[in-house]
């Protein structure tokens, strides 16, 4: 790769992360069926399927979920093949490799010898690493779906009417305000690193350049998040989360609690 | 007997450092209600963290602060709900906008403080719009902040706290960034207030603008007030202004005779006198 692809590259994915951000603000904005229920019936809603999920012993349970998951992402107006860019993709990456020795070192029945290696792939390693792949799929693509179709302020004031204590909420307000922050840093070192370079930067040379940029990164962040907390704190932020739109609970609002309390006690009940 | 009316702060004597590197030293002052006033430095000398100290943002090692007569400290804040008082009468704008934008639209942006201060709902939507259109950013308001220029985020950062309408304006470097013409709708701004009950602090190194934004100037150099008057005592005094490095050598030539001589901002004054 030559030095000024690697560049590029990183900061075509600053680009692309501030593009996704402005993606997932128009989502949460626009109508669909996740939308039109109070913020806290979809934060209660979707904690609780996750909740069956991870509790679910079924496979074809937790596969159920995942496809009324993706009937909710559809119904919500997103597109599955982002879902599957964002998340299933990246999680199949991290958990297949954590999922992968179980298919060889659960013991139980052989169904596949690899020859050569002298490995043997059982049945319920095999089963094992599918239920680990699929809830972690199902899980992050249900907390995927509600940070899309919600803005991220009113989740944060769910959750605190949900009596999570106001210093976790705080911690969450403050990641979420000065990533962009971080990032709009990281793109202008980049940039001016790419104005002062001449010729290509070898492999050990680009992997110095990104620790040093992550280490001075670190260190700006921890400044930054003070600076952005004395500026909350300047305009009378006291660990309240608050917003202009009061929330409210309707008929459709019961109906979809119902529905997803349901649909959860129903998955745990099955997949015991 | 008449009764001494209470300053607006009173700063007595106050130490601050960070990581042991110090940023005050030994700095008293009084500023009065309704009083405009410039700090005056070179960068370092001290006037961010001055403001943050009056905002109550900080607390400075040594020495006292006191606001409407009220000691600013941690506890102070806590008790009986002082913070929101104290919150709903003083306000700073900072000089790094990027850390004050932290919503995802303008809108929400100018909004944030009238929430945290408990406004009702009608007051912010009208409060907020009228900000909006007396900042000339209503076109910006569904726009995300990190995503506007320099100038546009100095705009809303300003907006942000003067929607809040406070007693008490610190503004560090306000018009820092801006193009000439924001530059000239600040400085009108803060002209509007002269005479109002308003108290308006401002840090800055802009000389130029120094005489329309205040009517008393104190210059800081390293962390201590060395100097304090109206702005054209300030401004006619060369050798203050070059020993803050407030004014530099200037160093030109006239075909072959190069020559320097101290950068010069001619005030009002000034001008007025040799028409």
């Amino acid at each position: 790769m030559s030095q000024e692809s690697f560049i590029e590259s990183t900061l075509r994915g600053f680009a692309r992360a501030f593009s996704k951000a402005l993606i997932s603000e128009q989502a949460a904005s626009q109508p669909g069926l996740l939308q039109s229920f109070d913020p806290r019936v979809r934060v209660l809603g979707v904690l609780a399927l996750a909740i069956s999920v991870v509790v679910c012993r079924n496979l074809v349970v937790i596969a159920t979920l995942m496809g009324l998951t993706i009937l909710l992402a559809i119904a919500s107006r997103l597109s599955v093949w982002s879902l599957a860019r964002r998340v299933w993709f990246v999680v199949l990456g991290f958990t297949g490799l954590i999922a992968l020795p179980a298919v060889f070192i659960t013991p139980g029945s052989r169904i596949h010898l690899l020859q050569g290696v002298d490995l043997s792939i059982s049945a319920q390693g095999l089963r094992t690493a599918a239920l680990l792949v699929l809830r972690v799929e199902t899980a992050a693509t249900l907390m995927t779906v509600l940070v899309l179709c919600t803005p991220w302020i009113h989740i944060l004031k769910s959750l605190r009417s949900l009596r999570m204590p106001a210093e976790i909420v705080t911690m969450l307000a403050m990641t979420h305000r000065y990533v962009f922050l971080l990032i709009e840093t990281a793109n202008q070192m980049f940039e001016s690193r790419q104005s002062r370079m001449v010729g290509n930067l070898t492999g050990p040379e680009k992997r110095r350049m990104t620790a040093r940029t992550a280490g001075v990164l670190l260190s700006k962040s921890v400044e930054l998040s003070h600076e952005v907390y004395l500026a909350m704190l300047s305009r009378g932020f006291d660990g309240e989360v608050r917003v202009l739109t009061d929330f409210r609970l309707g008929a459709l609002d019961y109906l979809g609690l119902t529905g997803f309390a349901s649909a959860a006690c129903l998955a745990i009940w099955m997949g015991r | 007997m008449t009764e001494t009316p209470t300053a607006a702060f009173e700063v007595n004597g106050i130490t601050f450092d960070y990581d042991g590197i110090p940023a005050i030293r030994g700095l008293s002052l009084r500023i009065e209600r309704g009083e405009r006033v410039a700090l005056l430095g070179a960068n370092g000398s001290g006037k961010s963290t001055l403001l943050r100290i009056l905002d109550a943002l900080c607390f400075p090692t040594t020495g006292t602060v006191s606001f409407a007569g009220n000691a600013l400290t941690p506890d102070s804040l806590q008790r009986n709900g002082y913070s929101l008082t104290f919150r709903r009468q003083v306000a700073l704008v900072f000089q790094n906008p990027d850390v004050q934008l932290f919503n995802p639209t303008v809108f929400d942006e100018i909004a944030y403080g009238p929430l945290q201060l408990r406004w009702s709902k009608d007051d912010i939507l009208r409060r907020v719009n009228e900000t909006l259109s007396l900042m000339g950013i209503s076109h910006l308001k569904e726009r995300p902040p990190y995503r506007l220029s320099g100038g546009e985020k100095k705009r809303v950062a300003l907006a942000s706290v003067l929607v809040l309408d406070p007693e008490v304006l610190l503004l560090d470097e306000p018009t820092a960034t801006l193009d000439p013409r924001s530059q000239s709708q600040v400085v009108d701004l803060i002209q509007q207030w002269k005479g109002t009950a308003k108290t308006v602090i401002t840090a800055t190194h802009q000389l130029d603008i120094v005489e329309d934004i205040a009517d008393r100037v104190l210059v800081l150099e390293a962390g201590s007030v060395i100097a304090s008057g109206t702005p054209s005592e300030i401004l006619a005094n060369q050798p203050l202004l070059l020993r803050a490095n407030l004014v530099h050598a200037h160093r030109h030539s006239h075909g072959n005779i190069v020559h320097s001589h101290p950068h010069q901002h001619p005030h009002s004054h000034d001008e007025h006198e040799q028409q």
